[in-house]
């Protein structure tokens, strides 16, 4: 993959990344903005993926239809998303009708309407899309679980918000966080694709540059005490399936301990991708499937570790096997999270975590969009180097680095443990 | 803004020049296009083994089969089949689905080799381990399980059962518990035994691969296999037309949402009208934030998250409906938002700017479309199911732009009467 791009910041603190790929007549461009459900406090928890909706409401210059239909008559697809540290809103068009994006992304950063109608048709829109995951058991273990893990600090809700905030938010809210946030200094724009960077650039300064200063506002971060003592949940619901999470308290993506953990995920739970776009592989050699699924405790596993601004979760899922039981599932989680802390791996097994890095990477690379994605992505917590370095960081990872991580991080301490209790459905009283 | 860069439309379409064809003696049909701008490979294709053939009893037989030939092979255990995969970073999943049996695989350019040979020894030397075959029965018990408890899919198997009344289409590949628990090993040995051959097997390969060195490969492998067993295709009773409209609704207690789905029999793929078919369903419930369907449930009244059309138009008469996840309280407000839509649909002529913004759409996109491998590999792949020609994406630009309006009203109105539409909902 070259690794060329260029970066620069405009007078208005506007960030930019620029790639130029030549492989397909496509450009992606994201822009992203350093908000989501970190920086919200209770009583308008969901107010960063509420607004996101917003921002495809319109606004005098390019109204909601014109927007979507403008974008969908090129054959472009454009979407937005909200998660913990970042919302990010991206176009991918034939190149040349990239300047449709360019456009639009400049116009709405500052001139979205935030129509007291549009926000209370959206409200019930988000509350449905609330119910829609409210349906899933592992929504609501999950749910519970952050709650569990952060009593202080505001990772411990959701993304989309809780249920009361989004039904008594005002459009003020909505409106306030939008002009707060929605300012160049706090923005970062990745264009990825068939284009030629200096014309590129020169197009960006005239729509960007006049574009009002904005300085990233001021954001108090509430750092989550240590905890001291496993907290362990338990929750009912309908169904006949149990389920079974575990998340431990995890490094930062900045912090030195971050990609010694990821190799420590990847022997345990199986490789995972950064890909938004572009699949990954099966999981059936890692540690944990081989003793819990192969043992028949389990009939299926799977956990991750995700790249934050602030220390976040190393989170593990099991599916349990009817026969099989929560207790039991925890248990032999432990022998094998010990069998790590006892002796280290063996170097082949750490190889092999990288060789999977290596191919799911050229996988992502593929999509055009994926490399927009991973620019802005890594500059939102650290810099697109953490990217372009990420294959070498994970090959320097050691065995013992991997059995100082499960030492550290991985003890019941540390953790907060939880299980999806199925009952009768006659039981339930939602 | 305008590029001057090497890249243009037509360069990236794939043709008849830029794709290997080549039959082998024992009747596969091996499609192969190289892409040297990434190191990776993908390798799609399917088989004539499908769900179709399941006897009522023993339904999800065809997708239990599929789902246990990576379980271990004459060469190779469970484990060393994984190890092999997972060490070099490389994916194969095979699976069930209603006509054929599919696979894919990706992989580094320089492990296509160990994927079709695992993907060979899968397809022909299976050996189904007693122990994992009630590994995979117990998984596959738990999915049932989960199924039964989602929203969304149960409203998609109750439309089913109401617009395909004893017709294969409407019965689930996966099965049902008490088929799956009435399968034994033998029943997947048989299975494999009879269905599994050559005649009709299609498999494309895309990525950073010479075509010569990926026929050479694919010849020694699989040139020799033979099954004399192996039946004809299935040929597809006709749909019965329902008499009137119906709707059934799955209760599901103790959730926060229902689905609900109301559609037709829609067209097969190599129907003349399907084009018309799918420009008209894009301009219903696709284009932009789900068309006319998403306009009028979603941005206007608020019901729904989702709210959108669909139409697959596979090998038989596939489904043609919409679908949306509203409130509880609120499925009778939609669904009668989603009448009034699909009525207007079925009557009236969609507008020149619809069809053109929807013509524009299909042929913009296409390049997107196509630029992973395995983009690509699907897309050429569905250039052999459908015998649509090497040629084909080369002339879908002109193909789209000579739809009319007529066309879609004509199409429009054959598949949505009023009196065939089924409407499945699941929910609390």
């Amino acid at each position: 993959m070259d690794n060329s791009f260029t970066k620069l910041q405009l007078t208005n603190g506007l960030t930019v990344l620029l790639k130029e790929i030549h492989t397909a007549p496509i450009t992606s461009l994201w822009l992203w903005y350093r908000v989501g459900s970190r920086n919200e406090i209770p009583g308008i928890t969901g107010v960063s993926h509420w607004a996101e909706h917003m921002q495809f409401k319109g606004t005098e210059r390019f109204p909601a239809e014109v927007l979507d239909k403008a974008v969908a008559r090129e054959g472009g697809y454009r979407n937005a998303l909200t998660f913990l540290d970042w919302t990010t809103y991206f176009e991918t068009l034939p190149a040349d009708k990239i300047d449709l994006a360019l456009e639009l992304e400049a116009d709405r950063m500052y001139n979205s309407l935030f129509t007291p109608e549009d926000v209370e048709l959206e409200r019930t829109v988000i509350i449905s899309e609330r119910q829609g995951h409210e349906n899933e058991p592992m929504f609501l273990l999950n749910e519970e679980m952050h709650a569990a893990a952060f009593r202080v600090h505001s990772y411990h809700h959701e993304v989309i918000g809780d249920l009361i905030d989004l039904q008594t938010m005002q459009r003020d809210d909505l409106f306030n966080h939008y002009r707060k946030y929605y300012v160049p200094g706090n923005a970062i724009l990745t264009v990825a694709g068939d284009f030629r960077t200096e014309e590129m650039l020169a197009r960006i300064q005239e729509l960007y540059e006049p574009l009002p200063d904005g300085s990233p506002p001021d954001h108090r971060t509430r750092p989550e005490p240590q905890q001291s003592g496993e907290r362990i949940l338990n929750l009912e619901g309908p169904g006949e399936t149990t389920f079974v999470q575990v998340v431990y308290h995890a490094p930062a993506a900045t912090d030195p301990d971050f990609f010694p953990y990821l190799v420590t995920d990847s022997l345990l739970t199986g490789a995972s991708s950064l890909n938004l776009f572009g699949g990954g592989i099966s999981n059936k050699t890692s540690r944990l499937y081989k003793a819990l699924v192969d043992g028949e405790l389990a009939v299926s596993l799977h956990g991750g570790l995700v790249a934050t601004i602030d220390p976040y979760l190393h989170t593990i899922v099991a599916t349990v096997h009817p026969e099989s039981t929560a207790e039991q599932v925890v248990l032999t989680l432990d022998d094998e999270i010990k069998r790590l802390q006892d002796s280290p791996p063996p170097q082949d097994e750490v190889d092999r975590a990288v060789k999977q890095a290596r191919a799911l990477f050229a996988y992502g690379s593929e999509s055009i969009t994926n490399q927009a994605f991973w620019m802005g992505y890594s500059e939102i917590f650290d810099t697109y180097d953490w990217f372009l370095n990420y294959l070498d960081r994970l090959a320097a990872v050691t065995p013992e680095q991997v059995q100082y991580i499960t030492q550290t991080y991985m003890k019941p301490g540390n953790r907060v443990r939880g299980v999806y209790h199925p009952v009768e459905r006659q039981e339930v009283s939602a | 803004m305008t590029t001057n860069t090497p890249q243009s439309l037509s360069q990236s379409l794939p043709g008849p020049e830029d794709i290997l064809r080549h039959e082998l003696s024992n009747g596969i049909v091996l499609l192969v296009r190289s892409n040297f701008q990434s190191p990776s490979v993908v390798v799609n294709g399917y088989i004539m083994a499908g769900g179709l053939y399941d006897d009522d009893p023993k339904l999800g037989l065809a997708d239990f089969t599929a789902d246990a030939l990576m379980r271990g092979t004459a060469q190779r255990s469970f484990h060393e089949i994984y190890d092999t995969l997972e060490s070099a970073g490389a994916s194969l999943n095979i699976s069930g689905g209603t006509h054929t049996t599919g696979f894919g695989s990706k992989a580094l350019a320089e492990d296509l080799d160990l994927v079709l040979e695992l993907l060979s020894e899968s397809l022909l030397h299976p050996v189904f381990p007693p122990e994992q075959v009630e590994l995979l029965r117990a998984r596959s018990l738990t999915s049932l399980a989960i199924r039964a408890q989602d929203t969304r899919e149960m409203a998609s198997l109750t439309f089913d059962q109401i617009i395909y009344p004893g017709h294969p289409y409407s019965r689930p590949e996966d099965g049902n518990p008490d088929t799956i628990q009435a399968i034994s090993r033998d029943d997947l040995v048989e299975f494999h035994r009879v269905h599994y051959g050559p005649r009709g097997m299609v498999i494309s390969v895309v990525g950073a691969v010479e075509p010569g060195v990926v026929v050479k490969k694919v010849e020694g492998l699989l040139g020799e296999w033979v099954n004399p067993d192996q039946p004809n295709q299935i040929e597809l009773p006709p749909v019965p037309a329902p008499a009137k409209p119906l709707r059934r609704k799955e209760l599901i207690s103790g959730k926060f949402q229902a689905d609900l789905v109301a559609g037709v029999t829609g067209p097969e793929r190599r129907s003349d009208d399907f084009l018309s078919a799918t420009l008209g369903n894009n301009i219903l419930g696709v284009f932009g934030m789900m068309g006319r369907v998403g306009e009028a449930v979603r941005e206007e009244a608020g019901l729904a998250y989702y709210a959108y059309s669909s139409l697959s138009g596979g090998m038989g008469p596939g489904p043609w409906y919409v679908s949306a996840g509203v409130d509880p309280q609120n499925v009778d407000q939609a669904l009668e938002l989603v009448k009034r839509e699909v009525d207007r649909f079925a009557n009236q002529l969609v507008t020149p700017e619809e069809l053109a913004d929807s013509q524009s759409n299909f042929i913009g996109r296409l390049p997107l479309s196509l630029e992973s491998n395995s983009g690509m590999a699907s897309a050429i792949l569905n250039l052999e199911r459908f015998d649509l020609g090497l040629d084909y994406y080369r002339r879908y630009p002109d193909l789209v732009r000579a739809v009319t309006s007529e066309d879609v009203l004509e199409a429009a109105r054959r598949y949505w009467s009023p009196e065939r539409l089924g409407v499945g909902i699941a929910g609390p």
